[in-house]
């Protein structure tokens, strides 16, 4: 017999049904399909069919010459946006709260994240144009100062920090607003005190404000760990060639061109593999060090 | 309530710290602080001012890197011979056709799920469970090749179903409906029920229509994410003629994917590679962004507060 209780909750199974469905579909039963990364996959025969090769495909990859260059690149470019990432938002919020100008305020963040709600391809069509080395306008711009041209996109030397810049453009905007959020919660009373003490305005911003952000300041860090594999593949994706693989080819978008365009599906499967679950550990541990550090609980 | 307070606090803090006199070395400060902040609001619009001034200029002035930031020899050639291309065209009605049925099935799917759990473990007792299958989907995933073979053995290569289910369910978008859905008083509910309202009543009735702000910011950041996909549409669509526009600019504007064109389509993808029409389509694709971001930017904040309340 289904107890009083039971037959009070079933709606809301009834509800989350559908979700459940979908779930199962498009998330579950695609991890399935990570059993493909030890064997030899091969389409005719399907999963169940194929021949089981233990760890062979990993062997493979770690022979690949341009594996080293890859997982490098990968993470020198990830660290370095989430450094950007940082810093730049933290400076920009207190240069904009010592702005007293209600409307240019506004302005301002009207502007500076606007770029955030582009996508890749339509910054990556902008980004081609204005940054072509014959007729792009940034080319042009350093030309009045005698710089010769740069290309940027195609260079292997520019080419990482093209990409750290751009997604440093795209998306300070949004972070900004984020930290500008916290430092209008710093509690007044705290520059109150600052003034009596004598305090003159870079004093309080030293002395209360900085420490007033730094706890989610600390937090967001802490939660970009889990980013350290994720160099941005759209980006990538929509900005790099093959003459600038050396430095901007990463995990993504070596896991697309192995898995889909030349169809070797194990040894795709099994790099995307190793990056989810070093990505997985760093998530849980970001999430630890979030929790001691700053009290906070994702989930 | 909240947002008074703040307004409050805000004043306050600023009478409260405003001199009198500024000093000489803060004066400087100022201005320096107007100057940069300008400045980089420019850089942050620029690029798309470019891109509308190309769009509205003659090809030969732009192939000769005449224009700045207006057009130059003014002309709509661009945007007529973007809009009479039948591929641009069929990509702008996908792309609308997606956005419309994928934006149905998230808002339905956020309300279903993000209800439920909002619900504390002694009124619904799986509620951690349920909680932590949708949370595991965001720490964990088959990948790309996996989820590309699953769609394939579905058989819904090729068709708007692979663009719209695979994210059916917006695991961060639940989780800011389920802390708004836990921020409203409880007692409105526990009234209905006692009146003998069941949990789908109150849903309809109570929750949904006290959520509007909430409904407003997620309806946005679904709408944008629809708009903005492409590269699903790039692999799980195989008929250049079924992409929606992301994709279909994808194609034309950055970068040819030759395993993928047919040789009839090569004829067309010369004739646009043109910068001005280029530009056209860049704008083009951008505006709906342009005509929502008014209330993106009002919704965006609330969105933020919301998704920093923890239950």
């Amino acid at each position: 017999m289904i107890s009083n209780k039971k037959l009070r909750e079933l709606p809301l199974h009834l509800m989350l049904l559908p979700g459940v469905i979908c779930v199962i579909l498009f998330n579950y039963i695609p991890l399935l399909g990570i059993v493909m990364a030890f064997q030899k996959y091969i389409p005719n025969k399907g999963i169940l069919h194929s021949k089981w090769i233990g760890l062979d495909n990993f062997k493979y990859i770690l022979s690949m010459p341009n594996i080293t260059g890859v997982l490098y690149n990968t993470v020198f470019i990830a660290v370095m946006k989430i450094v950007a990432g940082v810093v730049i938002p933290v400076l920009f919020a207190l240069l904009l709260n010592e702005i007293r100008k209600e409307y240019f305020k506004r302005s301002v963040q009207t502007l500076i994240y606007f770029p955030y709600f582009l996508s890749w391809v339509i910054l990556g069509g902008i980004l081609i144009d204005i940054l072509s080395p014959s007729t792009g306008i940034v080319n042009q711009f350093l030309g009045f100062f005698g710089i010769d041209p740069i290309y940027f996109l195609g260079n292997a030397k520019w080419f990482p920090f093209t990409l750290i810049i751009s997604d440093t453009w795209k998306n300070f905007g949004y972070s900004t607003i984020i930290y500008l959020a916290a430092l209008t919660n710093v509690d007044p009373s705290l520059y109150e005190a600052a003034i009596v003490d004598g305090a003159n305005r870079w004093k309080q911003t030293l002395h209360v404000t900085i420490p007033g952000i730094v706890p989610i300041v600390t937090l967001m860090v802490v939660l970009s760990l889990g980013n350290v594999l994720n160099a941005g593949f759209e980006q990538v994706f929509n900005l790099y060639s093959p003459q600038v693989y050396s430095t901007g080819d990463i995990i993504d978008t070596l896991v697309y061109r192995i898995g889909l365009i030349d169809a070797q599906f194990s040894v795709g499967t099994a790099i995307g593999l190793f990056k989810s679950v070093i990505s997985f550990g760093l998530i849980i541990l970001s999430n630890k060090l979030a929790q001691k550090y700053a009290g906070y609980r994702v989930f | 309530m909240q947002n008074c307070d703040l307004k409050n606090r805000r004043s306050l803090s600023r009478s409260s710290r405003k001199t009198p006199r500024y000093s000489i070395s803060r004066k400087i400060f100022i201005i320096f602080n107007y100057t940069i902040l300008g400045f980089t609001s420019l850089i942050c619009i620029l690029p798309l001012i470019y891109v509308l001034s190309l769009s509205f200029s003659s090809s030969s002035a732009a192939a000769a890197g005449y224009v700045k930031f207006w057009p130059v020899d003014f002309t709509l050639a661009s945007y007529k011979f973007v809009l009479s291309k039948p591929e641009f065209l069929q990509a702008f009605g996908v792309s609308l056709e997606r956005v419309a049925l994928g934006f149905v099935i998230n808002i339905l799917m956020s309300v279903l799920v993000a209800y439920p759990l909002s619900k504390e473990t002694k009124d619904f007792k799986w509620r951690n469970v349920y909680a932590w299958f949708f949370i595991t989907t965001m720490l964990f995933n088959g990948g790309l090749i996996p989820t590309y073979m699953t769609i394939k053995s579905f058989g819904l290569l090729d068709t708007i179903w692979a663009l719209v289910l695979p994210g059916a369910v917006p695991v961060f978008n639940v989780i800011l409906l389920m802390n708004f859905f836990r921020g409203l008083p409880h007692e409105i509910e526990e009234a209905a029920m006692i009146d003998g309202a069941g949990y789908f009543t109150s849903l309809c009735k109570i929750y949904i229509p006290l959520s509007k702000p909430a409904l407003a910011t997620i309806s946005l950041f679904i709408l944008v994410g629809h708009w903005n996909s492409w590269f699903d549409g790039l692999i799980f669509i195989n008929s250049p003629r079924n992409y929606p526009l992301q994709s279909y600019l994808q194609t034309v504007i950055i970068g040819v994917d030759y395993s993928k064109v047919s040789s009839e389509n090569f004829r067309n993808i010369s004739e646009i590679s043109d910068r001005t029409s280029k530009a056209a389509q860049v704008f083009l694709a951008a505006l709906p962004i342009l005509i929502v971001y008014p209330f993106l930017q009002k919704f965006f904040m609330k969105g933020l507060v919301m998704g920093s309340v923890k239950g």
